[in-house]
């Protein structure tokens, strides 16, 4: 039983991951006030890009500089749509998802002629688990030693990157001149404005910094979960994450542990497949996977209390004509 | 502190500016000695906030000098003005609302990549800021829990903090009580004692009267004159403002009021959050009398109006109005007290008077939208809602008369004036106003004055709430005091001067009362 456990909390970190990139770079995006419902897309562009690119050159962090660099990209479209030309937020979202959701299939065709597909990339391709010293030596300690040679212990670089990066999110956006920016810029950019700070400047970086955690999340989805790109394999975590965000009212701690429930959830559902509960039956595994929506919207509707996002989120930028 | 170095410390020279075609400064020279009070007073529209924005770095300016302290300036951003020692109070605080004071203060000047140092750093400077000016704030709580007195010492904090030594102040009092303008000036004083040199723009004689070394005048874009205050006086200003005589007091005879038109019993609201925000009122309104509500705002007189209007339920208590009973269990929404006869001039305009992006006809109908006198068949008829339009726009001299401009394009008086002309018009039995001349300037204030004061001797009941004193003494004939949801006083206005109402809006009676 111990056991089954640390292996579906094993599990839990492996998918939470994406999500915690994701919704870190949300984060950063709508602490600036740009709501950036294109997590999804940049997370599959990022995908795409990744192992594309660890086939073509046989090393996944290449493969990671490409997703980060097509991930940005998008990000910047993003930005140029939303800062520069004060566009609809949610309109460029939607834009940038439709248009890598298609566009990754038409190139994978294109290069590959694989049905959409990536090759399937091994060895130095692939980000592979690191095991932490005296994992193995420990391995036998009744507990702890489970504990660290499983659950700690032998994950890629990119899970622990991730759950680096929720610590030193919290410090650079609250200890740190440019996160008090970003915080004022999302909040009241006239405020910003007034204080002689640019505030499309600061929104192009929160912009910049989003796509970067994108691209990360990506390659790790196609290059360190699964061994190739796959049509449509961010299935909604870019979603998931824009929930998580929420969930956690825009702080990363509380985000962490929201992406880390829905990540339990989903852990539990593969599980759970097949699995028959006596007087119920089979649990159906689209009645597991529904959870962390379902959990959101009653979250959010009663147990939490309001989730007040950044003020000015979603809304250009326009100088006050006096 | 530092001897000023030059006469002036600011000197525009042939200012112009022009926003497609409205021309909004023409040709501006203003000289401002320093270590002066410097008021300029105009219009809403006459181009004093464009002008300051100029200085602030907020507008280029499309020909003209700045000289600061004798040196030409080029100021393109708000960053050129603060390093040339120009800081700004706006009229909308530049606040962020969930920081602390200490995080707006440094906002822009952290002083370092990383938070701690300059934070600190800026908590020793605050603490001798506040000393040398007297200006008491906790540098720790949050901006939003301050009231906005406080709120706006921050800004002037915020510019002293980054080494201000001109300090622009725009419309400082149009949120604050009697005695929070007070400490205002008091701390502008002590700001001058210490050198530096304070723009004041403002379109309230008696502030400029009572706290100004010299005043410069701007009409339709333009400087139209200087004056040394000590030389000039309210009616001379008031006449350089608009270009033509105005009486400041509104000419009216006794009252005669006639039957009860409406009645508030024990009326009560509890918000969503359940805080009660209005507790126990009683007042009855009769036809042929105005009564004012006096308060300091955020004391319930928006919860009251809104009860009234059918805005927002009551929790308890009822309303008596044209033969009915309004309670909680049968309540009357907006449009149904319209039925009744009840007219009503919301608060503010822009969120409840107007819909901004309607062209000037289509907003002159709302909440009569179902009239048949606007309506055909199945269409409405545009043609009858053009004309009342354009009669009225000539009537109430609304500029442009333009009906199909859209009202977020009107100047503020004139898009007030669209709104009260639309209750008005209807010929109500009851009238409900809001701040009526809020950001209106004084020729449209005397129209609406004597607008509202004709409906009275055409005896209509008028519940009138304003955040100005001037305003309640001059049209009301009895004035109600409000006070954190409660109706704490009420004098007949022959008795009422600003101090009395002043005390009273603090409720400082009922202080010494208890603690007595």
């Amino acid at each position: 039983m111990f056991e089954t456990l640390i292996l579906i909390l094993d599990a839990t970190l492996r998918v939470s991951t994406p999500l915690i990139l994701a919704a870190l770079a949300g984060l950063f995006s709508e602490r600036a006030g740009i709501v950036d419902i294109g997590l999804e897309g940049k997370m599959l562009g990022g995908a795409f890009a990744a192992a594309a690119a660890a086939s073509v050159f046989g090393s996944a962090w290449i493969g990671l500089g490409f997703a980060i660099i097509a991930s940005v990209g998008l990000a910047l479209v993003h930005g140029f749509a939303c800062i520069t030309h004060r566009g609809d937020h949610i309109v460029s979202g939607v834009a940038i998802n439709t248009v890598v959701a298609g566009l990754t299939i038409t190139l994978g065709l294109d290069w590959f002629s694989m049905g959409g597909q990536t090759p399937a990339l091994s060895g130095d391709e692939r980000f592979f688990a690191i095991t932490l010293p005296f994992a193995d030596a420990l391995a036998d300690v009744p507990v702890i030693g489970l504990i660290y040679s499983e659950l700690i212990s032998g994950h890629n670089i990119l899970v622990y990157l991730a759950f680096a990066l929720v610590p030193a999110t919290y410090w650079v956006v609250f200890k740190t001149r440019f996160g008090l920016r970003l915080r004022a810029v999302g909040e009241n950019p006239h405020a910003v404005d007034t204080a002689g700070i640019s505030v499309a400047f600061i929104r192009y970086r929160a912009v910049i910094i989003c796509g970067v955690l994108c691209g990360i999340a990506g390659a790790y989805l196609s290059t360190a979960h699964n061994a190739g790109f796959l049509k449509d394999m961010s299935a909604g975590k870019g979603y998931m994450a824009l929930a998580a965000l929420i969930f956690g009212k825009w702080r990363p701690v509380p985000v962490m542990f929201a992406c880390l429930l829905f990540g339990f959830l989903d852990a539990v559902a593969v599980r759970m497949q097949g699995v028959v509960v006596p007087g119920i039956g089979e649990i159906p595994v689209q009645a597991i996977e529904v959870l962390p929506y379902v959990l959101t919207v009653l979250l959010l509707a009663g147990f939490i209390g309001k989730a007040v996002g950044p003020k000015a989120v979603g809304r250009p930028y326009v100088k006050e004509r006096a | 502190m530092n001897k000023p170095t030059h006469p002036y410390a600011i000197e525009l020279r042939g200012i112009s500016k022009r926003f497609g075609a409205v021309q909004a400064n023409k040709d501006i020279n203003l000289q401002v000695p320093a270590g002066t009070v410097h008021g300029i007073i105009g219009e809403n529209g006459a181009g004093k906030s464009t002008l300051m924005s100029i200085i602030y770095g907020f507008y280029e300016a499309d020909t003209g000098t700045i000289e600061v302290d004798g040196q030409e300036v080029n100021i393109r951003n708000s960053q050129d003005a603060i390093k040339a020692g120009i800081g700004m109070v706006h009229q909308h605080f530049m606040l962020v609302e969930n920081f602390t004071v200490l995080e707006n203060v440094v906002l822009g000047a952290e002083g370092g990549t990383i938070l701690k140092g300059g934070m600190d750093a800026a908590r020793k400077e605050l603490a001798r800021l506040e000393k040398e000016y007297s200006l008491d704030i906790d540098v720790d709580a949050v901006v939003e829990d301050l009231p906005v007195g406080l709120q706006q010492r921050v800004e002037i904090l915020k510019a002293l903090y980054r080494g201000a030594r001109i300090l622009i102040l725009d419309e400082p009092t149009g949120v604050l009580t009697p005695q929070e303008a007070d400490h205002l000036f008091r701390i502008l004083d002590a700001l001058k004692q210490q050198g530096v040199t304070v723009i004041l723009i403002t379109h309230k004689l008696r502030e400029i009267l009572a706290s100004t070394d010299n005043v410069s005048v701007m009409r339709l874009g333009q400087m139209v004159a200087h004056r040394e205050t000590a030389k000039t006086d309210k009616e001379e200003l008031a006449e350089l403002m608009v270009g033509k005589k105005v009486r400041l007091k509104v000419l009216k005879d006794e009252a005669e009021p006639g039957d009860v038109k409406l009645a508030a019993k024990n009326v009560s609201y509890v918000d969503s959050q359940g805080v009660t925000r209005l507790k126990n009122i009683n007042f009855e309104l009769r036809a042929g009398e105005v009564v004012g509500i006096a308060g300091v705002s955020g004391n319930g007189q928006s919860e009251l109006l809104n009860v009234l209007s059918g805005i927002t339920p009551m929790s308890s208590g009822e309303v008596h109005m044209a033969g009915e009973v309004i309670t909680p269990k049968s309540p009357k929404n907006a449009a149904q007290m319209r039925d009744l006869k009840m007219g009503h001039i919301p608060e503010d305009r822009h969120k409840m008077g107007l819909v901004t992006g309607f062209e000037a006809y289509e907003a002159a109908i709302l909440g009569y939208h179902n009239d048949p006198d606007y309506n055909g068949k199945i269409l409405l008829n545009r043609k009858a809602m053009l004309n009342e339009c354009n009669e009225r726009m000539e009537s109430w001299d609304v500029r442009p008369p333009n009906p199909h401009l859209k009202t977020a394009n009107f100047s503020g008086g004139n898009q007030q004036k669209i709104v009260i002309a639309r209750e008005v018009e209807k010929n109500p039995d009851v009238l409900l106003v809001g701040q009526p001349t809020r950001g209106v300037d004084i020729g449209a204030i005397e129209n609406i004055h004597e607008q509202i004061i004709k409906l009275r001797v055409a005896d209509k009941a008028i519940l009138l709430v304003s955040v100005e004193l001037d305003e309640i003494m001059a049209l009301s004939d009895r004035i109600l005091v409000m006070f954190d949801g409660e109706i704490v006083g009420e004098l007949p206005a022959s008795e009422a001067d600003e101090r009395t109402l002043g005390l009273m809006m603090a409720n400082a009676f009922n202080e010494e009362g208890a603690s007595e």
